[in-house]
C-alpha cells in the first residue's frame, strides 16, 4: 500500500501543473493555428478559409517590413550580444580584483524587465531631452546622435537597447563555462611556449561550443519574442519603422480587428521559434542519451 | 506504458480539480450597472464622476470598471474578453464603427427604442450620430458627446506676432507659418503618432472640398483615393511636415498642446481634447489662445463621439434604461461636456455653462448637421472600419515620415484600402 502511495505521489503532485500547460499552452496553440485558417476578424469566428490568411499576411507591406526588421535585430543583437559578452567574461576572467563587485554590474540589467530598459533609452536617445540635449549643454554644440527618431536607424537603436540588456547575461554564461575549463590543459599550452591570445583562441574558446550554442538559443527566441521593448522604446515608430513580427501580431489580433491574419502571424513566428529550439533539444537529448 | 498511466491519472485529477472550481455565476443585483470606460485622467473622471452621482440618486448603483488607455484599445481587448466568456459589463464607452462590428458580430446587444421613443431621441441627436447609435433600427448605445477633429488651436501672441488674422484658406495659413517660422518658434506643434499623422490628414482631405473627402473617405472611392485631388493632399501634408520641429516622432499630444501653451510653437492642428490641456493651464479662450477650424472647412464638421453601449443583460435592463436617459439628460450633457471640452451629442442643450470655443463648436456641430456637413472623422474610426482605417494610417504616416513622394502615396492609398477591405 504504502509502496503503491509513494509511486503515485509524483504523479499527484505533477498532474495540475500538466494538466494546466496541456491547456493552456498546447490547447491554446492548436486553437491559434485553427483561428488562422477561419474569418475571425472581431471576434473567433469558425468560417474555414483555407490558406487565404497566409496569402494574405505575405502580400502585406507591414509583414514585410516587420521580418526585414527582424532579421536586421536578430542578427546585430545576436551577434554583438554574444561577442560582448565573451570578452566582458575573458576580461572578467584575469583575476582582477573587485570582480564580485563590477560582474553584478553588467549582470543587472537583465533583472530589469525590457519596458524599463524600453523607457530609459528613450529618454537617452531622444534628442531633446537625452544625450545629445545634455551633450549641446555642455557645450558640444555640433554633437548630433538622432537616430530615434529617423526611420532608417529607429532598429538600429532597438538593438542598442537589447544588447545593452542582455550581454550582462551571456557574460555570466561565459564566465561560468570559462571558470570550468581544466586548468591542466591551460597549463601545459603554455608549457608549450603559447601565447594568452593563443590559448584563448585555439583553446579555451573552440571548448565553449556548448556555451555558444546555448546563448545562441537564448538570445534568438528573446529576439523573435521582443514586444516590450519596441513599445517601450519606439512604439514601432517613426511611421511603422520598427514593426516586429510581434507588434504586428498584436496589432492585427487586437486593435484592427484581423484576427484570422493576427493568428497566421503567429504561427508564422511559432515556426521560426521551433525551427531553432527543436533542433537545439533534439541534440541536447541525444547527448544526454549517450551520457 | 508506465507514460500511459501517468496520462490516466493526470486526466483523473485535473477533472477532479476543475469541477470543484467551476464559477457559480454571481446574481448581479437588479439596480447595479456596471459601466468599461477609459475615462480615467483627471478632467475625464471628473466629468463620469458627474453621472455616477446623478445615478445614485435615482438608486441606481455604478460599478466602476475603467480600463486605461486613450482611444479605448485596451478596453476593447478586455472587453473581447468579456465578450467571449458570456458576461458583458452593462455598458461600454465605444467610438464609431467599432460599435458597428461589435453590433454585427455579437448580436448581444440592448434594446433601449423604450427610452428613446419617449424620450424623442430621434429629434434631438444629429443623424449622422444616429448611424452609429442605431442598429437595424434599435437604439443600441446612448452618444454622450460629439468631439471635432478639424480644429486649429493658436497661441494669441503668436498669431499677433505674425499679423494677428487667423487664416482662413490653405494660402493664408502658409503665410501665417511662414512668418512664425521667422519669428523663430515651431510653427506647428505635432506628435508623430500615426492617429495624430491621421488627425491632420483628415482636416486636410476636408479643406479639399466636402465632396472629396466624402468620396476618399467615407465612399472609399478607388478612383478618388488615388486621384489627382489625393496627390494634391499628400501635398498639403508634406507642406504641413515642414513647420514642424525635428524632434516630433512619438510626442504626445498633450506635449505638443503644452508646446503652444509655453509660445514655443505657434499652432496644434487636434480635436477639441486639446482645449482640456489649455484650460488647465489658466489659459483663456480668445485672449490667450485662439481656436479655430482648419483653414477652408469653416462650417463642415468632421466628429467623433463617445457613446455607451448597452449590452443585453436581462433583468438589470431596468437599472440599465434609467442609465441611458440619465446620460441623454440635457442636463448631464452640458455639465459633462463643459468638462471634458466637446460639444453635447444632443443639439437642444443650452450653451449658457460653456466657454467661447464651446459655444463656437456647438453652432458649427448644429449647421453642419442642418447643412449635410457633419462627416464622421477617418481618423477617429466614424468613416471606416478598423481594419480599412488602419490601413490609411500606414500610408499617411508613411508618407509623413518621408518614405512615400505624393504621387506614391496616393497609389500606396488606394491599394492599401483595397487590400483590406
Amino acid at each position: 500500500m504504502k509502496e503503491h502511495l509513494q509511486q503515485l505521489l509524483p504523479r499527484l503532485v505533477l498532474a495540475p501543473s500538466f494538466a494546466l500547460v496541456l491547456i493552456f499552452v498546447y490547447a491554446f496553440i492548436i486553437y491559434t493555428g485553427y483561428l488562422s485558417f477561419t474569418d475571425s476578424r472581431l471576434l473567433p469566428s469558425y468560417g474555414w478559409v483555407g490558406l487565404e490568411n497566409y496569402e494574405k499576411l505575405f502580400k502585406l507591406r507591414h509583414w514585410n517590413i516587420a521580418l526585414k526588421n527582424l532579421a536586421i535585430f536578430g542578427i546585430l543583437y545576436i551577434i554583438i550580444s554574444t561577442f560582448l559578452g565573451l570578452l566582458l567574461a575573458i576580461l572578467l576572467d584575469q583575476k582582477i580584483r573587485g570582480e564580485g563587485f563590477i560582474r553584478p554590474i553588467y549582470l543587472y540589467p537583465m533583472a530589469l524587465s525590457f519596458i524599463v530598459t524600453g523607457t530609459a533609452w528613450k529618454w537617452f536617445l531622444d534628442p531633446g531631452i537625452g544625450i545629445e540635449h545634455s551633450l549641446h549643454l555642455w557645450g558640444w554644440e555640433s554633437f548630433h546622435f538622432n537616430w530615434i527618431k529617423d526611420r532608417n536607424f529607429a532598429i538600429y537603436t532597438v538593438v542598442i537597447a537589447a544588447v545593452w540588456q542582455s550581454s550582462g547575461f551571456v557574460m555570466a554564461m561565459f564566465l561560468a563555462a570559462l571558470r570550468g575549463v581544466d586548468s591542466e590543459m591551460i597549463k601545459a599550452a603554455q608549457i608549450d611556449g603559447a601565447s594568452g591570445f593563443q590559448i584563448y583562441r585555439r583553446i579555451i574558446i573552440p571548448l565553449m561550443r556548448p556555451v555558444f550554442l546555448s546563448a545562441f538559443v537564448v538570445l534568438a527566441h528573446l529576439a523573435i519574442k521582443a514586444y516590450d521593448l519596441v513599445i517601450a522604446l519606439t512604439n514601432a515608430g517613426p511611421g511603422n519603422a520598427t514593426q516586429l513580427p510581434s507588434t504586428f501580431m498584436y496589432s492585427y489580433t487586437f486593435t484592427r480587428n484581423q484576427m484570422g491574419i493576427g493568428a497566421s502571424s503567429a504561427i508564422i513566428m511559432m515556426i521560426m521559434m521551433f525551427s531553432i529550439i527543436i533542433p537545439y533539444l533534439y541534440g541536447e537529448l541525444k547527448t544526454g542519451d549517450s551520457k | 506504458m508506465i507514460f500511459l498511466n501517468f496520462i490516466k491519472t493526470t486526466l483523473a485529477i485535473s477533472a477532479l480539480t476543475l469541477s470543484t472550481t467551476i464559477l457559480t455565476s454571481i446574481a448581479n443585483a437588479n439596480s447595479d450597472v456596471e459601466v468599461m470606460h477609459w475615462w480615467t485622467s483627471g478632467g475625464e473622471a471628473a466629468a463620469i464622476k458627474v453621472l455616477q452621482k446623478d445615478l445614485a440618486s435615482k438608486d441606481v448603483n455604478w460599478k466602476d470598471m475603467p480600463v486605461a488607455g486613450g482611444g479605448g484599445s485596451d478596453a476593447m481587448t478586455v472587453l473581447r474578453a468579456r465578450i467571449t466568456a458570456g458576461n458583458p459589463p452593462t455598458a461600454a464607452q465605444m467610438l464609431g464603427f467599432d460599435i458597428t462590428d461589435w453590433a454585427k458580430s455579437t448580436g448581444k446587444l440592448g434594446n433601449l427604442n423604450a427610452v428613446a421613443e419617449k424620450e424623442d431621441w430621434d429629434k434631438v441627436v444629429p443623424a449622422a450620430l444616429q448611424k452609429f447609435s442605431k442598429y437595424e433600427g434599435k437604439w443600441i448605445a446612448a452618444p454622450v458627446n460629439v468631439h471635432s477633429s478639424n480644429w486649429v488651436w493658436v497661441n494669441k501672441k503668436a498669431l499677433d506676432d505674425a499679423g494677428g488674422k487667423a487664416p482662413t484658406t490653405w494660402e493664408e495659413l502658409l503665410t501665417v507659418l511662414d512668418k512664425m517660422k521667422a519669428n523663430g518658434i515651431t510653427p506647428l506643434a505635432h506628435g508623430g503618432q500615426p492617429w495624430q499623422d491621421a488627425t491632420l490628414f483628415d482636416a486636410v482631405v476636408l479643406s479639399m472640398g466636402d465632396d472629396f473627402y466624402k468620396k476618399a473617405m467615407i465612399d472609399l472611392d478607388p478612383e478618388t483615393l488615388g486621384g489627382e485631388t489625393m496627390v494634391k493632399a499628400f501635398e498639403r501634408m508634406a507642406a504641413l511636415r515642414s513647420y514642424v520641429d525635428d524632434n516630433f516622432s512619438g510626442r504626445d499630444w498633450s506635449l505638443a498642446s503644452s508646446m503652444v501653451i509655453e509660445g514655443k510653437a505657434g499652432m496644434q492642428m487636434m480635436g477639441d481634447w486639446a482645449k482640456g490641456e489649455f484650460i488647465k493651464a489658466d489659459k483663456k479662450p480668445g485672449e490667450d489662445f485662439v481656436c479655430i477650424r482648419f483653414p477652408g472647412t469653416q462650417g463642415a464638421v468632421t466628429f467623433n463621439s463617445d457613446q455607451f453601449v448597452m449590452f443585453d443583460v436581462g433583468d438589470q435592463s431596468e437599472a440599465q434604461m434609467k442609465m441611458a436617459s440619465a446620460v441623454m439628460n440635457p442636463v448631464f450633457q452640458s455639465a459633462f461636456n463643459v468638462v471634458k471640452g466637446s460639444a453635447p451629442a444632443r443639439t437642444d442643450v443650452p450653451n449658457d455653462a460653456f466657454d467661447d470655443c464651446g459655444k463656437k463648436a456647438m453652432a458649427d456641430l448644429a449647421e453642419a448637421s442642418k447643412n449635410n456637413r457633419l462627416f464622421g472623422s477617418m481618423a477617429h474610426g466614424h468613416a471606416v472600419p478598423a481594419s480599412i482605417k488602419n490601413a490609411i494610417y500606414d500610408v499617411v504616416t508613411a508618407h509623413f515620415n518621408g518614405e512615400f513622394d505624393s504621387k506614391t502615396a496616393a497609389e500606396e492609398l488606394e491599394a492599401a484600402v483595397f487590400a483590406s477591405k
